[in-house]
């Protein structure tokens, strides 16, 4: 009975699963997608209007200068040959230099990365700690109100554009009730005051016993957490009913039930057990998806990490950047397809031989 | 449509009877089953009022529009709802209610333009992957899995960048990252089909691989890959609008929604209804395409049945 929406999530999701063999092929398998990563990334920085020469050196360079920097980005090698240096760039993390803040691309995304990672660790439990009980419960009001109730505003949570929500919550929990600290990670008084330690600032200042600095930056990220996660909430309880619904309708419900359990114990220690798995592999698709979020909500919220970067690096047409980020995603989203493929193995007896 | 005459059933026996005798009888027990569950559904019927409506405005933009969505006023900037201005007006002092009608235009141009180009895109390739299978499939769906590992957004993200900002630059951006999904469905429904016995004996009376693709797998393909454009639309909706949000999609002053919303920002604290106005559309229409998607889901999948 998994219908529609799910039908689609679940052909969305998985994509390595059913490609992936073991061992060496898994291995193989994963090398053909990293180079086809790459190609793709090289295709479309090539296909960029704007001049990465002009981009170097301005608009007032001469052409001696133009003709130099054009040789110097090996623009005036073969395609091949100019693949086969991004590609080995690439592998040596060599991303270039970012015209924004003059400093190597990586050394940036290692800056960056920390908050974006706060911010959608915080999303994803909320997401899961909310969305996993709800399809849980619609499962087993399967076809009366609540469930219709619940059906329907996650198809909501499904179908409202992020950066609207966000923009909302900061007209109505900023400015009307103030229970938000509105955009950044802290207020501005409280920049820089915490050196970063690992990066995640609710830690480091937790380590450091700046608990002011805390306390700003727990008001400030809860609400881009919150509206982050509400997507992959109705994704993750969507996904959570229609595995309940599946468990249910077993026979061995009906044998717990007639041995006398209650609907309570059935549900949460028999049913509930069965599609753990399952969950652990969705929560872990859903985080990657997170990614895609942040794009928009970090640059609603002004929030310093890898979505505001990529976006801001966009908009000066900073090629360099931008692909780097992009291979960055989509080798994390290749990461935690991989993680949920191992997970589901390594908790699923049954894919052991 | 000829009864059965010979039992004597009235139309409505004859589409509820478990004594099927042909396969025209099975067809139409199949859609009548399909239409009354889709009847029952009253979310499904919810999307698709929403939906005509959405067609309707678009259509007739002109008509229903209070003002010009162009026609500045700067007189008039940032009023809240009225009568005058049903949804008040932006910071150039433009009718928001009449920048959503004429959006309506754009965001349906958008959906339908990349449906229109994923379709194809989509069967040829699975179609293609599917039935001659071997290295064919593993080139085609290996390229089909690397499109995949991003997700959409920030690979819309990146040919929109690299193409430059632009309402067909986005068109094009989200269809060459939505097409994947189309052909791994085309894919599994062509590979299911290439082994049935009316493929066979087609190939045995001389069909090339041409013909048996166009004349016998693409009409089984059709009506899964046209639900699953179906319920792509809303996520077409909201990629479009996310890239018109970052300033990628259509330019100023198109009153394209997600830009609408963005360009509201500055003013949002004080005038609450510029960016609520722009998003609640984009909202209700995305909705609207997933109830729709879901229901016709449940009407075209024969094994929901009856």
């Amino acid at each position: 009975m998994r219908r529609g929406l799910e039908a689609m999530m679940i052909s969305n999701a998985g994509i390595l699963r059913t490609r992936f063999g073991t061992g060496l092929s898994l291995v193989a398998s994963i090398l053909v997608t990293l180079f086809g990563l790459l190609a793709l990334t090289f295709v479309i920085g090539r296909v960029m209007p704007v001049d990465p020469v002009l981009a170097i050196i301005g608009d007032e360079a001469n052409q001696e200068t133009y003709n130099r920097v054009y040789q110097q980005l090996g623009l005036d090698q073969p395609i091949y040959v100019q693949f086969f240096r991004y590609v080995s760039d690439m592998v040596q993390g060599n991303f270039g230099v970012a015209i924004l803040t003059g400093k190597p691309v990586i050394d940036d995304i290692i800056r960056v990365f920390p908050a974006t990672v706060e911010l959608a660790t915080l999303a994803i439990i909320f997401g899961a700690g909310v969305g996993i009980p709800l399809g849980v419960y619609a499962a087993t009001k399967r076809d009366r109100l609540a469930d219709h109730i619940i059906r329907f505003l996650t198809l909501i949570g499904y179908s409202t554009p992020v950066f609207w929500l966000g923009l909302i919550g900061l007209i109505l929990f900023y400015a009307k009730l103030g229970w938000s600290g509105g955009t950044g990670r802290v207020e501005i008084y409280y920049t820089g005051i915490v050196q970063p330690i690992t990066g995640f600032l609710l830690i480091d200042s937790a380590i450091t016993g700046e608990w002011d600095v805390f306390w700003s930056a727990a008001r400030n990220i809860w609400l881009p957490a919150v509206i982050l996660g509400t997507s992959s909430m109705a994704y993750i309880s969507r996904m959570t009913r229609s595995f309940m619904l599946e468990q249910l309708s077993q026979e061995y419900v009906i044998t717990a039930r007639i041995k006398g359990l209650s609907a309570r114990q059935v549900v949460w220690r028999h049913a509930f057990l069965n599609i753990r798995v399952q969950l652990v592999t969705i929560v872990a698709l859903a985080y990657g998806s997170l990614l895609e979020g942040a794009v928009l909500i970090e640059t609603v919220f002004s929030w310093p990490g890898f979505g505001a970067y990529l976006t801001s690096n966009l908009m000066i047409g900073d090629m360099n950047a931008v692909m780097a980020c992009v291979l960055l995603v989509g080798i994390l989203f290749i990461g935690l397809n991989l993680l949920s493929d191992i997970l589901y193995r390594v908790f699923d007896p049954r894919t052991r031989s | 449509m000829t009864v059965d005459t010979r039992q004597n059933l009235t139309l409505r026996q004859w589409m509820t009877t478990e004594e099927v005798t042909n396969g025209r009888q099975a067809f139409v027990q199949k859609v009548y089953w399909g239409a009354v569950g889709f009847l029952q559904n009253p979310l499904a019927l919810i999307g698709l009022a929403v939906i005509v409506v959405l067609l309707l405005v678009a259509a007739f933009a002109p008509l229903i529009a209070t003002h010009d969505p162009l026609a500045q006023d700067l007189g008039a900037a940032l009023q809240p709802p009225s009568a005058a201005h049903y949804f008040g007006t932006d910071e150039l002092g433009r009718d928001i209610f009449s920048r959503i009608v004429f959006g309506s235009r754009i965001t349906l141009y958008i959906v339908m333009l990349v449906s229109v180009i994923v379709g194809p895109i989509g069967m040829a390739v699975g179609m293609t992957a599917g039935y001659f299978g071997g290295w064919t499939d593993k080139v085609l769906m290996r390229v089909t899995d690397i499109f995949l590992s991003f997700p959409s957004l920030v690979l819309a993200l990146a040919f929109a960048a690299a193409l430059g900002p632009g309402l067909e630059n986005a068109v094009i951006a989200i269809a060459l990252t939505a097409w994947p999904p189309i052909a791994r469905l085309a894919r599994a429904e062509t590979m299911t089909i290439r082994s049935s016995d009316f493929i066979a004996a087609a190939t045995l009376q001389g069909a090339g691989s041409i013909r048996i693709l166009r004349h016998y797998i693409f009409p089984l393909c059709l009506p899964s890959v046209i639900v699953r454009i179906t319920l792509n639309m809303a996520g077409i909706i909201l990629t479009a609008a996310g890239l018109g949000f970052l300033g990628l999609g259509a330019q100023p002053p198109a009153p394209e929604w997600g830009a609408m919303t963005s360009a509201g920002r500055r003013f949002m604290l004080d005038s609450w209804w510029v960016v609520t106005m722009p998003g609640s559309a984009i909202l209700i229409v995305s909705l609207a395409f997933n109830l729709f998607g879901d229901g016709l889901r449940d009407f075209l999948d024969p094994r929901h049945g009856r």
